[in-house]
């Protein structure tokens, strides 16, 4: 099936494209730099606060592994949209829809980054980390971008899954194994993804809609997307306090883990209940907008650092 | 292709040499690095 977004149809500027030997620098681009800052943080603090040491050459090699994989799922997620954005202000001038690069050339790109990312993770790291990479690049190029994305307004829903993987496979390079710790690190990113991605949604304007990708707020209502965004932070509270019920942390992960996520339920509250008025500066998204990236840095900085002072002998 | 773009042709593939020769000599520092603390823990 030949969809909008399909590889088979032509960007207009594609010709121009085949002319010159492409950038360095666009290549990178397709990468999506500015994703890979989380995904690198969330890589290093899995690989930090799992039990266990490891050398840290082989945790610089896995948290490569982790962005290489990341930036090749990336480079594919640009491939198969490149006809979508195209359509939108926000991505028009992206190195494919910028008539910058071949659409071939960014597909092979993602692949032999993905694969090579893979590889160096089994071959340098362990191959069960190496496994979850595959399913994480899968996830990401294909069960989301090209599959989920196009059809249910729960996209931002589903595309969360694939962020929440750099921690689970950061903590099992180290131990080898999938326990509850790396799992709920997994899950702490899943339900964190709705409330900062719609409340963002609710106060800037996207063209989404004009390129026939299924957002919430825009097929479900404004109503409907801040009653979720309330309720997956009902949902992430406790979530992010597990790691401290189950005993996998100590009190100083447990304590910022609670008081983050009743600020965070503090902010998310008018939003799930107002609606919007005339003039409308959407003050309230815009503060939970922010305090979700902070909030989401703070528990991951918190859970290192109970990890150091467990190691240090500062507690028990 | 003009001499404009000849020259910019010429630029790009040598920018585009640089960044896959630093690559590749990452990679088999890389390796090396791996390949010693390996034997090590061997």
């Amino acid at each position: 099936m030949e969809t909008a977004a399909s590889p088979t149809s032509q960007t207009g500027t594609a010709a121009s494209a085949a002319m010159l030997p492409t950038e360095w620098r666009d290549f990178f681009t397709l990468t999506k730099p500015r994703v890979m800052t989380l995904v690198i943080f969330t890589a290093i603090c899995g690989v930090l606060a799992a039990p266990g040491s490891i050398h840290p050459v082989l945790g610089f090699t896995a948290i490569l592994a982790i962005s290489m994989g990341a930036g090749g799922s990336a480079a594919l997620n640009h491939w198969w949209e490149a006809d979508l954005d195209a359509g939108m202000k926000r991505t028009m001038n992206r190195p494919l829809p910028g008539g910058r690069m071949r659409r071939e050339d960014a597909r092979d790109f993602g692949i032999f980054l993905s694969g090579v990312s893979i590889v160096l993770m089994g071959v340098a790291i362990d191959w069960l980390a190496a496994a979850l990479l595959l399913v994480a690049v899968i996830y990401y190029a294909v069960i989301y971008t090209m599959w989920l994305k196009p059809r249910t307004p729960q996209n931002i829903v589903i595309g969360g899954g694939a962020g929440a993987f750099p921690p689970l496979i950061g903590w099992v390079a180290v131990t080898g194994e999938i326990t509850a710790m790396p799992v709920l690190l997994f899950a702490i990113i899943f339900f964190w993804t709705p409330p900062h991605f719609w409340a963002l949604a609710l106060f800037v304007q996207s063209d989404y809609a004009k390129v026939g990708i299924p957002m919430l707020p825009v097929v479900a209502g404004e109503k409907v997307t801040r009653r979720q965004i309330w309720w997956y932070t009902v949902a992430l509270a406790p979530i992010a306090i597990a790691p401290w019920v189950i005993g996998g942390t100590s009190w100083i992960y447990g304590m910022t883990a609670a008081t983050l996520s009743a600020l965070f339920l503090l902010l998310a509250w008018p939003v799930g209940r107002r609606s919007r008025t005339d003039d409308d500066k959407m003050l309230p998204e815009k503060k939970l907008f922010k305090f979700s990236i902070y909030y989401l840095f703070a528990l991951f900085a918190a859970l290192v650092a109970d990890r150091v002072a467990a190691y240090q002998g500062w507690i028990a | 292709m003009t001499p404009e773009e000849e020259t910019e042709y010429r630029r790009r593939r040598k920018s585009r040499n640089w960044v896959v020769a630093g690559a590749l000599l990452f990679f088999v520092i890389l390796f090396y690095a791996i390949t010693i603390v390996r034997i090590g823990d061997a």
